[in-house]
């Protein structure tokens, strides 16, 4: 019965955040355009879906993966467990104690990244552009490796202290670096990945792994040291999506299984 | 109606295929390396058919209705051949989506209480609250304003990478002149713009648009919208901490 109530009450919530969206794009079509929406019936149904399905989607949220990964975030973290997992206290800890942070980190940057619907949507989109070049699945494993790598890479920037800054202009000028080798159709796509893997699934979780590795580490204030991994998880993936593209350019060269070697990317 | 059906099985199919990765991490980690034991088995389960059964609906309805009226909007647009309607169009979609953003709303009230520790406004409610309403403003503007640079690049042909590069050399000279405090608020501020809901609204929108201009590649040309929604509002927050 609460679950209930609590899954009628996401799905509101979501009909509120879609409905502007939805009265102003049916809106400007009317006044703008001055034409009814072509099929206007099955895009009403198309909203009712996403309505629908991103309140579920919330809801098992909120039932699930995001207590589960609090909780393990603090655990991970916690002072005792450290202990146990390397035999020291938390004061004596070099960065290289906290593996398993690090891990965890990673994985689930990887796992939740893979479940994000907005990078669904846009490699469909990709795909369906590129005329099934770049598949669906490649770009979003690339984009997951992105995520996994960045978040992993942020807790440890977390437990050293490093400013942020440092690590993101570095991150910038391999992106710069790579930018001018890359195939150019894989350019743009890449540029995108950065923000589109950073919504519903993996802000949540990233975010308190940050606080709370900020609270446990000596010295780490929370305000100042919990933020960024979001700006790593964003950052990362334009790299490996840029990879992604080279390496495909990379055996298309060394196969040479089609003429158009520069437009061409298989998965 | 048998095809939809069938259209619908194969989403849900992908749906689960898509969570096991979580699945798989979370159980390893709890069998195998925090060895506790977990409450309430029953919810999880549920929990975890109603993310299914919420992915495999959104990705349904994306196809039925985001990407369609997106693309579709676009190309009417364009074909209407008004600039100055287009442009309207990128801003009122980007400021619109994002001023109510609850993520956002979170992020900019915990600015308000950061900055108010840190002694850049006065400690009363008051001026948090002016203060985070600012921010709130100040990253819808931006995103705003990166869909109209994101459609005028499109419409005129410009280099994403200089544009983006440059944006990013920016990003770096200010973060040495911003108060410390705002800068990781700024770096994340980027990320908790783009939602689920604008992402492929956004896309469909870039990909109409350069497919229905002459010349224009939609894989070259219709990319890179959500590169800008992500770089504006770093570059705005920061310049927002400089100046109040």
């Amino acid at each position: 019965m609460e679950l209930l109530l609590g899954t009628l009450k996401f799905i509101a919530s979501s009909a509120l955040d879609v409905m502007p969206i939805a009265v102003f794009l049916f809106g400007f079509q009317w006044f703008v355009i001055g034409a009814r929406m072509p099929n206007g019936r099955r895009i009403a149904v198309g909203f009712l879906f996403v309505v629908v399905g991103l309140g579920l989607f919330l809801v098992g949220l909120e039932q699930t993966l995001f207590p589960l990964g609090r909780l393990m975030a603090a655990q991970l973290t916690d002072p005792q467990f450290l202990l146990e997992s390397s035999g020291r206290l938390v004061s004596e800890l070099a960065w290289h104690d906290f593996y398993w942070v690090y891990i965890f980190a990673a994985a689930i940057g990887f796992s939740t990244t893979m479940a994000e619907p907005s990078l669904i949507a846009v490699s469909m989109k990709a795909n369906v552009v590129s005329g099934g070049a770049i598949g669906v699945g490649g770009l979003r494993i690339a984009v997951a490796i992105g995520v996994g790598a960045g978040v992993s890479l942020g807790c440890y920037r977390i437990i050293t202290g490093f400013p942020l800054h440092y690590f993101i202009a570095a991150g910038y000028f391999v992106v710069i670096l790579q930018t001018i080798a890359a195939p150019k159709l894989i350019i743009p796509l890449a540029y995108d990945s950065g923000g589109v893997t950073t919504s519903t699934v993996t802000v949540p979780l990233v975010t308190a792994l940050g606080l709370g590795l900020a609270e446990a580490v000596p010295g780490r204030s929370p305000l100042l040291d919990g933020f960024g991994l979001v700006a790593f998880a964003s950052l990362f993936p334009i790299i490996t999506v840029l990879a992604y593209g080279q390496l495909a350019a990379l055996k298309e060269r060394v196969f040479g299984s089609r003429p158009e070697a520069e437009d061409a990317k298989q998965e | 109606m048998n095809k939809s059906l069938h259209a619908f099985a194969r989403d849900a199919g992908n749906s689960f295929r898509d969570l096991l990765p979580i699945v798989s991490v979370i159980a390893a980690f709890q069998l195998l390396v925090i060895r506790q034991p977990v409450d309430g088995l029953l919810t999880l389960v549920i929990g975890g058919l109603l993310v299914v059964a919420g992915l495999t609906f959104f990705i349904f309805g994306l196809r039925l209705a985001l990407f369609p009226v997106g693309e579709g909007l676009a190309q009417a647009l364009a074909s209407k051949g008004s600039v100055f309607w287009l442009v309207l169009f990128a801003f009122v979609l980007g400021f619109g989506t994002t001023v109510a953003e609850p993520a956002l709303i979170a992020v900019a009230g915990e600015a308000g209480a950061v900055a108010a520790r840190a002694g850049a406004i006065d400690d009363t409610p008051e001026s948090m609250r002016s203060y985070a309403f600012g921010l709130r403003m100040t990253v819808a503007l931006s995103v705003g304003s990166a869909l109209v640079l994101g459609v005028l690049r499109i419409l005129a042909n410009w280099s994403l990478p200089a544009l983006i590069i440059g944006g990013y050399a920016l990003v770096t000279l200010l973060t040495g002149i911003a108060p410390p405090e705002i800068v990781g608020i700024a770096y994340d501020s980027g990320g908790v713009t783009t939602s689920t809901v604008t992402v492929p609204l956004v896309t469909a929108l870039g990909v109409g648009l350069a497919s229905s201009l002459k010349g224009r590649n939609p894989m070259l040309d219709g990319f890179g919208l959500i590169a800008f929604a992500s770089l504006t509002p770093i570059l705005f927050v920061l310049i927002y901490g400089i100046v109040v």
